[in-house]
């Protein structure tokens, strides 16, 4: 059998290195408040594009779906009652 | 005893250390434990001897910051956090479930391989000059003040905690995938709901301290600021994080602890587990729960109010799933036919021990006394009668009831029954007077204090050279029993759970066939026999 360039790998690689471009640059771009929620967006992408291509979740069942949703559901938690705290400090 | 089993599979010291065998890789787990928890106990025996007389007289101030620290980090990781999982848990978890091995073998060598070197990065930060942070770490001190090895001790528990990650991982997948046809989830043993919850919260909770850890090196090192308000960060960013993955290590390290206890309790009293059902989906509560809690830590450390309330609500409900647990096995004991083999000993000792931690644990979540309470010997006694009382407890109960499983040698119960009343009575002279001390509001962390202290101190520290030579003990007739005690039989207790179906010391492969399960748990009848899991 010949051997193939993992080409779903190779692209998700390059589209990483684009978006970890995007966030320097925008770094340095004054958006005002619109930075964070603009390098906040990009994460999200980046976070998407791991999921589904390196971790192959886009080709699993739901019990592996239930499992990763778990890790997002509790870094909601830990983002959730964090920021309570921070949010109603005096 | 059975001459065709995994002890006499290979005796080169390649067919150990590259074994992917989980009953030898337990056995690893378990000498390397042995020497981290001597190490950490012989840190706790100096501060206890500098306790006994209010001035110092043996150690510095900064000498005495480095030995509680030496005593938390070693203990915390590199003993209490792995203890049950990685020696009982590996030994046992493919033998309840009726499997050859663990789902990934070689992932849980590599597993001890990540736990050895995060031990001797670790212990390289002690040898060179030690840590004085405290086992938690607290930012600034830790980013900006320590001139200790701080960067080299959290690169240790950083790689440790990957060991961590790769444990929990095989068991939850071993527990979904290769359980014996029949091994439904409610005919799994409750050892195994125990295991799973914790697993569950090591493949979660273990990357954010992972990455907090490195956040801390990366403040320190390169100047990046997370906490340190100057530089743009939050001191209580830290705090939040740290303990969002230490909280719930707490119930890493006492939920296995409990599932021994079910084990140990329904064997010992002749009768199936009270309320499986209830005490199953209370540990998977507990194990939920317990993320919802961690800023129970942060009372008085400026955390806002309405966050205060509402940790502290969370930390009251957390007990009520403990509490069905305490409740259960005591109905479990209730017209029992109990025996009181040493195991059983360990057993009741846990749930006295337990409860007496657990209600302390409700005084510190509730706001008004925690801030009288906070950083005083208060606490310190009531997460050590969880984690030592409670956790160490049932390992020691559950290394006697497993031991013949696992050597094929019986011990001597006589002076197995006298260590573990020792072990009761030398933990209680050291911890009870803990919690006077702290109530009169001895701080933490001092090791010169005002005289009036020294009666409850010197009480302590005499409990804690009991308490010392009593962990001792085992370590003595538990060596000598290797060499010069009887052949155990298979099923000693006479227990039906499937690790009791197999010869001791099991084959290398576990099961001669694949059994195959017909009946729920604890099939125990009062006349000390049980109806085995796969008859």
């Amino acid at each position: 059998m010949r051997w193939h360039p993992p080409l779903p790998l190779l692209g998700a690689w390059l589209a990483l290195l684009l978006l970890l471009t995007l966030t320097v640059t925008l770094a340095y771009v004054p958006l005002g408040h619109f930075n964070s929620s603009v390098a906040l967006a990009i994460a999200a992408t980046k976070a998407t594009i791991i999921g589904a291509v390196f971790m192959e979740l886009r080709r699993r069942g739901p019990r592996t779906f239930i499992f990763a949703g778990a890790g997002l559901f509790w870094l909601g938690i830990l983002l959730w009652l964090g920021m309570m705290d921070f949010m109603t400090r005096t | 005893m059975n001459e065709d089993n995994y002890l006499n599979a290979g005796y080169t010291l390649r067919s150990w250390f590259f074994t992917t065998d989980h009953k030898r890789i337990a056995i690893l787990y378990f000498a390397s434990l042995i020497f981290f928890f001597f190490i950490g106990g012989a840190a706790a025996t100096l501060i206890r001897i500098e306790l006994a007389t209010p001035q110092a007289d043996l150690v510095s101030s900064d000498m005495y910051n480095r030995l509680f620290t030496m005593h938390g980090v070693i203990i915390v990781w590199f003993f209490l956090i792995p203890s049950i999982p990685n020696t009982l848990g590996n030994f046992i978890v493919p033998l309840m479930i009726g499997a050859r091995d663990l789902a990934f073998p070689r992932l849980n060598l590599l597993s001890w391989y990540l736990f050895m070197l995060g031990g001797c990065v670790t212990l390289f930060a002690i040898a060179a000059g030690g840590i004085d942070t405290g086992w938690t770490f607290y930012t600034p001190f830790s980013t900006l003040y320590s001139n200790s090895y701080v960067a080299v001790a959290v690169t240790g528990v950083f790689i440790a905690g990957f060991s961590s990650i790769l444990t929990g991982l095989n068991f939850i997948v071993t527990i979904h995938r290769l359980r014996a046809p029949g091994l439904t989830w409610y005919r799994l043993p409750l050892f195994l709901w125990s295991l799973y919850a914790p697993s569950v919260i090591l493949v979660l909770a273990t990357p954010v301290l992972a990455i907090t850890l490195v956040l801390i090196v990366v403040e320190r090192l390169l100047g990046v600021g997370f906490f340190d308000p100057r530089i743009g960060g939050d001191p209580l960013l830290f705090q939040h994080l740290f303990w969002f993955y230490s909280h719930p290590a707490v119930y890493i390290m006492i939920l296995p602890g409990m599932g021994v206890i079910n084990e140990l309790i329904s064997c010992f009293s002749r009768k199936a587990v009270f309320g499986y059902k209830f005490v199953a989906w209370a540990s998977v509560a507990i194990a939920a729960l317990g993320f919802l809690v961690w800023g129970h830590h942060m009372f008085v450390s400026g955390q806002s109010l309405l966050a205060s309330l509402v940790f502290s609500f969370m930390s009251f409900v957390v007990a009520v799933p403990s509490a069905i647990k305490v409740f259960n096995w005591t109905a479990t004991l209730h017209k029992g036919s109990i025996r009181f083999d040493a195991p059983m000993l360990y057993a009741l000792a846990f749930i006295g021990l337990f409860t007496i931690g657990g209600l302390t644990g409700l005084f510190l979540a509730c706001l008004a006394y925690d801030v009288h309470a906070t950083d005083t010997y208060f606490v310190v006694a009531h997460f050590h009668y969880i984690m030592v009382g409670g956790m160490v407890t049932a390992y020691f109960g559950g290394l006697h009831y497993w031991w013949p499983k696992i050597t094929g040698r019986l011990y001597s119960e006589y002076w197995a029954r006298t260590a573990a009343v020792l072990i009761f009575f030398g933990f209680n002279l050291t911890f009870f007077p803990q919690f006077i001390l702290g109530a009169e509001g001895m701080p933490r962390r001092y090791h010169v204090y005002p005289p009036e202290f020294q009666m409850w101190n010197v009480l302590s520290s005499g409990g804690a050279v009991i308490l010392a030579a009593a962990y001792l003990l085992p370590l003595v007739y538990l060596a000598y029993s290797l060499f010069f005690g009887k052949r155990a039989p298979a099923n000693p207790w006479d227990a039906p759970g499937l690790e009791w179906q197999t010869p001791s010391p099991p084959p290398e492969f576990n099961f001669e066939t694949q059994p195959v399960v017909t009946r729920p748990p604890y099939q125990y009848t009062p006349d000390f026999r049980a109806e085995p899991q796969n008859a």
